[in-house]
């Protein structure tokens, strides 16, 4: 193909990319270092944009609400990461070694929620936690235990429950797939050498879907730091949710009731960076291990 | 080596737990929709109380001058047209950077594979603003143009296009064929299991997008059917039948979709096998 050829096969992708994708980040960077400056009474003779340095960044930086919000997000991660692979990976190991019956029912259903929008999902679990219509609070209740779901302190494995349901079906078949990529040469190969189960599954298995692996934590990374459309969603529901609850809550807080786009921009910026550094060093982690 | 039949069992009854979780919240949903306003709160949630599928739905339908109905038919625009868009763009885009050697081109697929690795919501507000600059927001446009880009996609189309003979496309050329041609009659032919998978993952993906919509869309007739459902759920408290509303119209939102992530799942297991996550 000639360099012209290939150059108009990308033009459409790039031209949107460079718009959509590139654009807005070096505007958000703009907007974070800037300020507006409103002069006279209410700021009624009009605002001006002034250079701000780094002053959005340590507004947000200094804002204990959004430290609080940066760590509960983290300690989200911290938790869910290891859960979502861990269960979705054994899923899948279960599931592909015939270990059961109906395999594909199995499978069909756990992936089922993946197709339902993370709001409405978050409708219904809202409805099934809310004391007025919930079936599990009656259980909770007879067991002695607090039943109050969305309470202050519940709420947080609540959204946990709803982001797990929504994805392991997902990710577990991202690992599946990956499975059933492995040569049949292999295993017959481990079953001469009179392997168990066990022994191909912590041997050729589990070294061979180690891509899949490594995409379904930085998948869960970035998902989960970004959570947004769950608590936005329960908050009327729950006390326990507060407008800071999550960064991605604050900022849009920040940007569409209270109007301050640039701080809202440095805060969005902030949470970028924690998501590169935490996915990109997962992926430099997980390299040098490799070697 | 055939597993012993209690551990068969065994597993099967787990795994029938897990299965109960997961389909718990749908069957409760097929429940509540059949039900009143006053039924939702007061009727056991798990069983049926005086079902009225078909009034709900007659309500659903007619509520707001039937303003539901163009939720749907936005959501399907934003959804179909986008997703189709943004498969043709990324198999020209993944075929260009698959058959042709150019300086710099692992750079830039490089810089195209981060943009999976952006959060969607970092964008979101300076990708309103510069949507308000152009006269955008609140249009079709401020949700469709975003959803044409899709990195995935292009990444994907990328491995599909790499398998596609360089003899047959020299013979093409040898033939006279110009480069359209050939790409419309012979690559995206061969590129067709990757297209739909593309098409599906993009549908399901802009189908159910929350945040775009919600930051782009002021008027209410713009609105697909999650920022509809979510703004009927704002009002329920001070009208009660939006309650009601919400959970039927959540029910008829996710069949479709139910229907197509059955197809998704087949394609794109097929889909990743092919390379996606080869390393």
């Amino acid at each position: 193909m000639s360099k012209r050829a290939a150059a108009a096969f990308l033009a459409p992708f790039l031209i949107l990319f460079a718009a959509f994708f590139v654009a807005p980040i070096g505007y958000a960077l703009v907007q974070s270092l800037t300020r507006v400056e409103r002069s006279g009474l209410l700021g009624l003779r009009g605002s001006t944009t002034e250079f701000a340095g780094l002053a959005n960044y340590g507004a947000a930086l200094s804002d204990g609400d959004y430290l609080g919000s940066i760590g509960r997000i983290l300690l989200f991660a911290l938790i869910i990461v290891p859960l979502m692979v861990v269960l979705s990976t054994v899923l899948a190991l279960v599931l592909e070694a015939g270990l059961s019956r109906w395999p594909r029912f199995f499978r069909t259903s756990f992936f089922l929620p993946y197709g339902i929008p993370g709001v409405i999902a978050s409708i219904m679990w809202g409805f099934l936690y809310a004391p007025g219509t919930s079936p599990f609070t009656p259980v909770f209740t007879a067991l002695g235990a607090e039943a109050d779901l969305l309470g202050p302190g519940t709420v947080f494995w609540s959204i946990m429950n709803v982001v797990l349901w929504q994805f392991v079906g997902y990710n577990m078949l991202i690992v599946v797939a990956q499975l059933q990529s492995i040569p049949q040469v292999l295993y017959e190969a481990a079953r001469m050498d009179g392997a168990t189960r066990w022994t191909i599954a912590r041997t050729v298995q589990l070294p061979l879907i180690r891509p899949a692996l490594v995409l379904v934590t930085v998948f869960t990374i970035i998902g989960s730091l970004q959570l947004f459309n769950e608590p936005l969603v329960m908050q009327p529901l729950s006390t326990g949710i507060s407008s800071t609850y999550t960064p991605t809550l604050t900022a849009y807080k920040e940007a569409f009731n209270s109007n301050n786009l640039n701080l809202a921009a440095a805060e969005s910026i902030i949470l970028a960076l924690v998501i590169c550094v935490l996915s990109f060093g997962f992926l430099r982690l997980v390299q040098r291990g490799r070697r | 080596m055939r597993p012993a039949i209690r551990t068969r069992r065994l597993v099967t009854v787990l795994l029938a737990v897990l299965a109960a979780y997961f389909l718990m919240p749908l069957y409760w949903l097929v429940v509540a929709a059949t039900k009143s306003t006053g039924d939702l709160i007061n009727s056991s949630p798990l069983w049926f109380a005086n079902p009225q599928l078909f009034t709900n739905l007659g309500e659903l339908f007619s509520f707001g001058g039937g303003i539901f109905w163009r939720w749907v038919l936005n959501s399907v625009v934003y959804a179909g047209v986008g997703a189709l868009g943004a498969t043709l763009i990324s198999a020209c885009a993944g075929y260009a950077l698959a058959k042709c050697a150019f300086r710099g081109r692992e750079a830039l697929f490089n810089v195209i594979l981060a943009g999976v690795l952006l959060p969607m919501t970092a964008l979101g507000l300076p990708l309103f603003l510069l949507m308000s600059k152009l006269g955008l927001a609140n249009t079709y446009w401020a949700v469709l143009l975003p959803s044409l880009v899709s990195p995935f996609g292009v990444y994907l189309s990328r491995v599909y296009a790499a398998t596609v003979p360089d003899d047959v496309l020299d013979a093409a050329r040898s033939d006279g064929a110009g480069e359209w041609r050939i790409f419309a009659k012979i690559v995206l032919r061969i590129m067709s299991p990757a297209l739909v998978t593309i098409f599906l993952f993009q549908f399901v993906a802009i189908w159910n997008n929350y945040f775009l919509p919600l930051v782009m869309l002021s008027d209410n007739q713009l609105y697909p059917i999650t920022l509809g459902l979510t703004s009927w759920q704002g009002f329920a408290d001070r009208q009660p039948i939006l309650q009601t509303l919400t959970v039927v119209g959540a029910l008829v939102s996710v069949i479709p979709l139910i229907v197509l992530s059955g197809a998704l799942q087949r394609f794109w297991r097929a889909g990743l096998t092919e390379g996606s996550v080869r390393e």
